[in-house]
């Protein structure tokens, strides 16, 4: 039953999709020029001559790769949400049909998965255009967005199905998720970081969703860490999908 | 035609009461229900400058700021934040919420029945976004010179700097907003925005660029905010600091008096 | 601000005319509404009536003619005008990042009072509106009623000597409707003049001293309700229904029975004196209607009469 929740948020994307081109898919590409290429000539001739051994681009590409795969999920289940739940009120509509609760969740977060998958696929191809990922490996990389990605639309969802306005998103974006962005070890190794805030990047999901990507991307990857990151990333899929759940039943059936 | 409405049309002006502050007020008003939508604002400054002026810098150490003279990266970004946080604030005041409150608040609808009139709203919002942004500004400078990006005196220029940023960057939003028919036509801010904000010699120095390139990065408008506030925080000073402002200042002018006309044409048919 | 002149009308209008490109929605009309009485705009939507009330208000300015609010030009003293009027738009533009109280002070601030005025001014318009108990709530989620009591609330605070108001009541529940109007009353009373608009029949006959009929941008009746009524309809009316989708046969039947008979796709209106004594007389000649309701004239009839059309489609 899911399947047709899903295939209702297929169809209003096909509507739509030209508009969400610009932030999916344009915008990493640009971040990617300016802080790959331009900023990335700085550090390569900076004091460490690159990091971790490779140049900046290549650092820099599964970084903003796994980031994009949480700013796409968050974007799509934030506004979204709250609309379908508040505005246009489909989920609504859905419930009148017979839909349970379940099928209204997974439906859409298939759906949000496919957002991802798409973004992810054309920047993927991108970077390769642009010479920065090189490896088979990468391939990877793509069902490791759409698990990043899920890690972080689950429990968005069960956040914004709780919101009146789009106030509480103002706040997710400026304090959790800009922060992350920004800290967990996209721009530079966290390593970098006092040692107290190191700890607190690792416990972000996105850190894991970065190492793994970098981890593919420059082959440095082994079997031990990589599974214990996807299970960390599944962990949150998991509780993420358990509090939506509760958060879709309150708002929408008691 | 009479003699008064012909005056009215010649004079580039359009008419107002000399009223704005009221406007100001009322969105001071709103803003106190909505002080922690304000409050998070002087974060994400803030955030940027540590990611990248202190995490990423200590990859970069020192780079040459133009002339030989090597400076911290950080000293080298900071101002590049705050010169796009300002133009950001301003823009995101102009556009979104404008296009709120002139399509679905319907807020100017009544303003324009007491005695304001169309540059009165002009005045008034663009004002607003003007007090924003020099709040931020001096948070920011604050925090910038407190972790050492400052390297000059000058820099608390910096503040009215950004401010005259804010000013251009909102007359303009502004203007273009009331073309605005859906929230869809946001995209297009944000395709000019981002570019700007990534490629206004923000991030690395106008050098890096290729030749051509430089031409079209010098003819941004956020290339001129920032080239200003870092030749002033970086105590940098010099005659170009007069084409900076001379830029910015016919820019806002200009979008001001745009604003006033759209407003006018607009609501009062 | 000088007093106006008792006999000088507070508005004036000579062939006001407002045209958007080719689309004539005011096409010149004459009318004056004088100190202390309520004068309505009655027509149906697209009659021009906003239109005009927009330019009262001086936020449109007149295509062609000659408009005096005040004994002022609006082309050239709009702000001033707009100072001594108070707006109620045909829908609510209430600021609802601010709270009911707010709504008023900050209007307030809009006329240049000073804030210890507006404050007071906005304490008695609160009262006046049954709204005190919710002043620190925000807008959002008021009924309709109290938004539009707020909303008038709002255009008092400057003690306007004109009030305009667009379709007071329009999409309120009856009993909204009649709290509203016994606010418009009061002021009436108070000697604020009032010119409002309106489709409702009963409310441009509960509220108006004086009103002109308006229709595809013209005026096509004036005067008092009773003298319209007069005027334009007879002093009772009889609405019959029949079993039939085609009442036009059934008009045909009754033809020579009264002066005029109007025919409405659900229905026969019968213009008569005496409405019992017509009914009977249809009973006579063998027809037995559905339904029959004798009834006395309303300006709904005048209406009907003046343009063949009913008010609301």
């Amino acid at each position: 039953m899911w399947a047709r929740a899903f295939s209702y948020w297929m169809a209003s994307y096909r509507r739509i999709w030209r508009g969400s081109l610009v932030s999916g898919f344009l915008n990493p590409v640009l971040f990617l020029a300016a802080m790959g290429i331009g900023l990335g000539a700085l550090v390569d001739n900076g004091s460490a001559g690159g990091v971790q051994g490779v140049t900046y681009l290549t650092f820099l590409a599964p970084g903003i790769l796994a980031a994009q795969a949480m700013q796409t999920a968050v974007f799509e289940s934030t506004f979204p949400v709250l609309g379908a739940v508040k505005w246009q009120r489909q989920y609504h509509a859905m419930l009148a049909a017979p839909l349970g609760v379940p099928d209204l969740v997974v439906g859409h977060l298939v759906f949000v998965a496919m957002r991802v998958a798409i973004t992810s696929t054309a920047f993927l191809l991108i970077t390769v255009a642009f010479g920065a990922i090189g490896s088979w490996w990468a391939v990877l990389t793509l069902p490791v967005a759409v698990l990043t990605g899920l890690a972080f639309a689950a429990p968005v969802f069960a956040l914004a199905a709780r919101q009146d306005g789009p106030g509480g998103f103002n706040m997710l974006f400026r304090f959790i998720i800009m922060p992350m962005f920004l800290f967990s070890g996209t721009f530079f190794p966290v390593e970098q970081l006092p040692a107290a805030l190191e700890l607190v990047a690792m416990v972000t999901p996105l850190w894991h969703a970065v190492e793994l990507c970098r981890g593919l991307a420059l082959e440095t990857m082994t079997m031990v860490p990589a599974l214990g990151h996807v299970a960390y990333l599944l962990l949150w899929v998991g509780a993420g999908l358990w509090l939506a759940l509760a958060s879709f039943r309150k708002r929408l059936v008691l | 035609m009479n003699a008064a409405q012909r005056v009215a049309r010649t004079v580039p002006i359009p008419a107002g009461a000399g009223m704005a502050r009221a406007l100001v007020e009322r969105n001071v008003r709103a803003y106190k229900h909505g002080w922690i939508t304000l409050l998070s604002g002087f974060f994400e400054p803030i955030f940027y400058l540590f990611s990248l002026g202190v995490g990423l810098g200590a990859l970069i150490g020192e780079i040459d700021a133009g002339g030989g003279r090597a400076v911290a990266y950080a000293s080298f970004v900071a101002p590049a934040l705050m010169a796009s946080a300002a133009m950001n604030g301003a823009v995101f005041d102009s556009t979104f919420n404008v296009f709120f409150k002139l399509k679905y608040q319907k807020l100017y609808d009544s303003v324009l029945s007491t005695p304001l009139g169309p540059r009165d709203v002009a005045v008034g919002e663009i004002g607003w976004a003007l007090i924003r942004g020099l709040l931020y500004s001096t948070v920011f400078l604050f925090v910038a010179a407190v972790s050492g990006a400052v390297e000059s005196w000058w820099g608390l220029l910096a503040v009215p700097a950004a401010t005259l940023i804010g000013f251009a960057f909102a007359a303009v939003g502004m203007a273009l907003t009331t073309f605005m028919r859906t929230w869809q036509d946001f995209e297009y801010v944000n395709l000019a925005i981002l570019p700007m904000f990534l490629f206004s010699a923000t991030f690395f120095p106008l050098a890096t660029y290729p030749g051509v390139l430089q031409w079209v990065v010098q003819a941004t408008p956020l290339y001129h905010g920032v080239a200003l506030t870092r030749e002033l925080m970086l105590g940098d000073i010099g005659s170009g600091i007069l084409v900076h402002v001379l830029y910015l200042a016919v820019m806002g002018l200009a979008g001001v008096i745009a604003s006033a006309h759209r407003v006018e044409r607009l609501l009062l048919r | 601000m000088a007093p106006h002149p008792v006999d000088r009308p507070l508005i004036s209008a000579h062939q006001l005319t407002k045209q958007f490109g080719d689309f004539t929605a005011v096409g010149g009309i004459d009318f004056e509404v004088r100190a202390g009485e309520a004068f309505g705009f009655l027509g149906p939507n697209g009659a021009g009536k906003s239109s005009t009330m927009r330019m009262i208000g001086c936020v449109s300015p007149p295509s062609a003619g000659t408009l005096r609010i005040l004994g002022l030009d609006p082309a050239a003293d709009g702000p001033q005008i707009r100072g001594r009027l108070g707006v109620v738009p045909q829908r609510d533009t209430l600021d609802e990042e601010l709270t009911v109280r707010e709504n008023i002070l900050v209007y307030g601030r809009y006329f240049g009072l000073p804030r210890s005025v507006v404050r007071e001014r906005a304490a008695e318009l609160l009262d006046f509106a049954q709204l005190t108990d919710r002043a620190d709530s925000i807008v959002e989620p008021l009924s309709g009623g109290m938004k539009r009591r707020l909303t008038i609330a709002r255009s008092l605070v400057n003690n306007p000597e004109l009030l305009l108001l667009d379709e007071p009541t329009t999409g309120l529940d009856p009993q909204a409707r009649h709290v509203l109007w016994d606010r418009l009353f009061r002021l009436k009373r108070s000697g604020v003049t009032l010119v409002l608009t309106t489709h409702y029949m009963d409310e441009a006959e509960q509220l108006c001293d004086r009103l002109v009929v308006m229709d595809g941008g013209r005026i096509v009746a004036e005067g008092s309700p009773r003298q319209l009524i007069a005027e334009h309809a007879t002093r009772e009316v009889l609405e019959l229904r029949f079993p039939a989708d085609d009442h036009a046969a059934y008009a045909v039947k009754l033809d020579g029975l009264v002066p005029r008979i109007e025919v409405l796709p659900d229905r026969l209106l019968l213009y008569t004196e005496d409405g019992d004594t017509t009914a009977k007389a249809v009973h006579d000649r063998g027809l037995a209607p559905l339904s029959v309701l004798a009834r006395r004239s309303t300006l709904e009839d005048v209406f009907l009469h003046l343009t063949g059309r009913t008010l609301i489609d």
